[in-house]
């Protein structure tokens, strides 16, 4: 019994270490590609015009109104959408970078290390650079644009859970696009993207779902992410919640309820479908394959 | 030693023509043997479309706007080509080992390019058809074309003056290693911003819209803008005329600087060894 328990200790180690590492990793080829100034431009300059691009689209046709509560709703639905790219391209991008581009994914799984793991730590960085993003974008916003943002009026305990769930089911849905990219030879390298854009459009980022057609406000509804983002929406504007044209006849605690489970049921499919991926993959000789596509 | 001799060497532009159907073959080839082109490629800037379509719908702007939005949807699919398939792809060239032996072989680089050029806009402007066309349908957009021929027009300078920009970036990117896909990265979302993809460009101050149309793409979409939609001519930044003027120009300027852009680099990269340094 006590080795048991020592294993399960050791096996906790190594994941940790695992994940560390492959953050570290992560970070450096995030940002060792050029100086220090040329980093944070890019860092700023990216989300900052896809904000302004929305923003420009408002203020023609809404005569530069940015008190409403649709700006808002626009605003940090946009600003937190980059999180959600980041979060589901990540792992497949540490895929294909790491088997096509530095050719290091066969040495990678011959380690003594957890795949999902490292390719977890290996998104990481992505996903800090683009926290950061998140919050360039917001500041701009308040800055510029008088965006209600509070930090005493934030409910910072919503956000914390909402955010802790809406990542877990985030980094599941990365590791399905990851573990499908270990079996795709051909475009690969738009999965990620492509995924994130029908998100975009499917989880009311910068548009209540009613908008869409009947038929596909259903797509809406099945994508945990939506509920995600009006949970962030409540939790950052609580007096302008009921402003909010998503999910208004759900309270915060139903739609926690129904982000809890649905990163249950999103962890225990995404396991599943990795392993089978990872199955396929070996079987076929995918991991050392390049595809120079 | 006679199937030797019978052997017809291209040399001069005969060479230069062979090496421009050369690499625009697998591009023009490629669309028709690969099929997966037609999910990825034209689904992803599709559903980017798609979301700035339903942002006017629920802002309940003109309809006009739509179209505005599918256009620039479409017109994304040329742009998203020039960054990713002409100014990095000598960049992807070096990293699987073809650049060196372009610069090993006897025909010109600007062939290459040109060939390049050639290839993906031929792929591209199916791409952006298929794009226009179902947009068109689904969102049922309006278009009241004022002269086709002025239109025609327009597109292909546009294209012409896009693709030697590309020509010009490819030289550039050149000497670039990992840096290339940064930056390549980089100019997506701000180019779609200051061109005016999903808005009129007249929307900003002149001078932002004036250092905006040094991007081909930009006066090209303005001017059919101005050419397809009835209200296009209001909200235009500058005549029809004008911006062919200045599209011809930036033509002219944008070929001849590839020209020189790419022996200056080429012999740049040569002398500093950076032809084959992949991963560096």
């Amino acid at each position: 019994m006590e080795i048991a328990v020592e294993n399960k200790d050791l096996r906790l180690k190594r994941f940790w270490k695992t994940f560390k590492t492959s953050a570290w990793l992560g970070w450096q080829i995030e940002s060792n590609w050029t100086d220090w100034f040329l980093f944070i431009i890019y860092s700023i300059v990216k989300p900052i015009s896809g904000a302004a691009i929305l923003i420009i689209m408002y203020s023609i046709v809404s005569s530069q109104d940015f008190s409403s509560p649709i700006f808002a709703y626009i605003y940090l639905g946009n600003a937190f959408f980059i999180i959600v790219g980041a979060v589901v391209q990540g792992v497949s991008w540490g895929v294909l970078d790491d088997r096509e581009h530095y050719r290091t994914l066969k040495y990678i799984y011959i380690a003594p290390i957890s795949i999902p793991i490292y390719l977890m730590g290996r998104s990481v960085a992505n996903f800090g650079t683009r926290v950061v993003s998140v919050i360039i974008t917001l500041l701009f916003g308040v800055i510029f644009f008088k965006l209600p943002l509070s930090l005493a009026r934030i409910d910072w305990g919503l956000l914390t859970i909402a955010s802790i769930l809406g990542f877990i089911v985030m980094a599941d849905m990365g590791l399905i696009l990851g573990g499908w990219s270990l079996i795709i030879k051909r475009n690969a390298w738009n999965l990620g993207e492509t995924v994130g854009a029908a998100m975009f459009i499917f989880s009311g980022a910068v548009f209540p779902l009613s908008v869409l057609p009947k038929a596909l406000q259903v797509v809406g509804y099945a994508i945990p992410v939506s509920y995600w983002l009006t949970l962030v929406r409540r939790a950052m504007m609580p007096e302008n919640a009921q402003a909010f044209p998503m999910f208004a006849e759900l309270s915060n605690a139903q739609l926690l309820l129904i982000l809890g489970a649905a990163a249950i049921v999103f962890t225990i499919v995404a396991v599943l479908i990795f392993r089978y991926f990872d199955y396929l993959a070996r079987e076929r000789g995918n991991i050392d394959m390049v595809s120079n596509y | 030693m006679a199937a030797q001799a019978k052997m017809i060497k291209n040399t001069g532009w005969r060479l230069f023509l062979q090496t421009v159907i050369g690499r625009a073959y697998p591009r023009v080839i490629g669309t028709q043997r690969d099929l997966s082109w037609l999910f990825f490629d034209i689904f992803f800037p599709f559903m980017s479309m798609i979301g700035y379509v339903f942002v006017y719908r629920a802002l309940q702007a003109p309809e006009e706007y739509i179209g505005f939005v599918v256009m620039g949807g479409a017109m994304t699919a040329f742009w998203v080509n020039i960054l990713w398939s002409m100014s990095s792809q000598l960049y992807w060239e070096k990293e699987t080992g073809n650049l060196s032996l372009y610069i090993m072989s006897p025909t010109s680089m600007m062939a290459i390019l040109l060939g390049m050029a050639t290839g993906g806009l031929f792929a591209t402007t199916v791409r952006a058809l298929v794009i226009v066309i179902v947009g068109s349908l689904i969102f049922k957009v309006a278009y009241v074309v004022t002269s086709f021929w002025l239109l025609f027009a327009v597109f292909s300078l546009t294209m012409v003056a896009l693709y030697g920009m590309g020509m010009m970036l490819a030289s550039l990117f050149m000497l670039l290693n990992r840096e290339a896909w940064h930056l390549a990265n980089l100019a997506q979302e701000p180019i779609f911003l200051l061109s005016g993809f999903y808005f009129p460009i007249s929307s900003f101050n002149f001078w932002v819209s004036l250092t905006a149309s040094l991007i081909p793409l930009t006066m090209g979409m303005d001017a059919m803008r101005q050419l397809v939609f009835p209200s296009g001519a209001t909200l235009g930044f500058l005549s029809v005329t004008i911006e062919v003027l200045v599209l011809s120009g930036l033509s002219v300027l944008f070929l001849v600087a590839a020209y020189f852009m790419l022996r200056k680099m080429e012999r740049l990269a040569i002398r500093e060894g950076r032809l084959t340094d992949r991963l560096n």
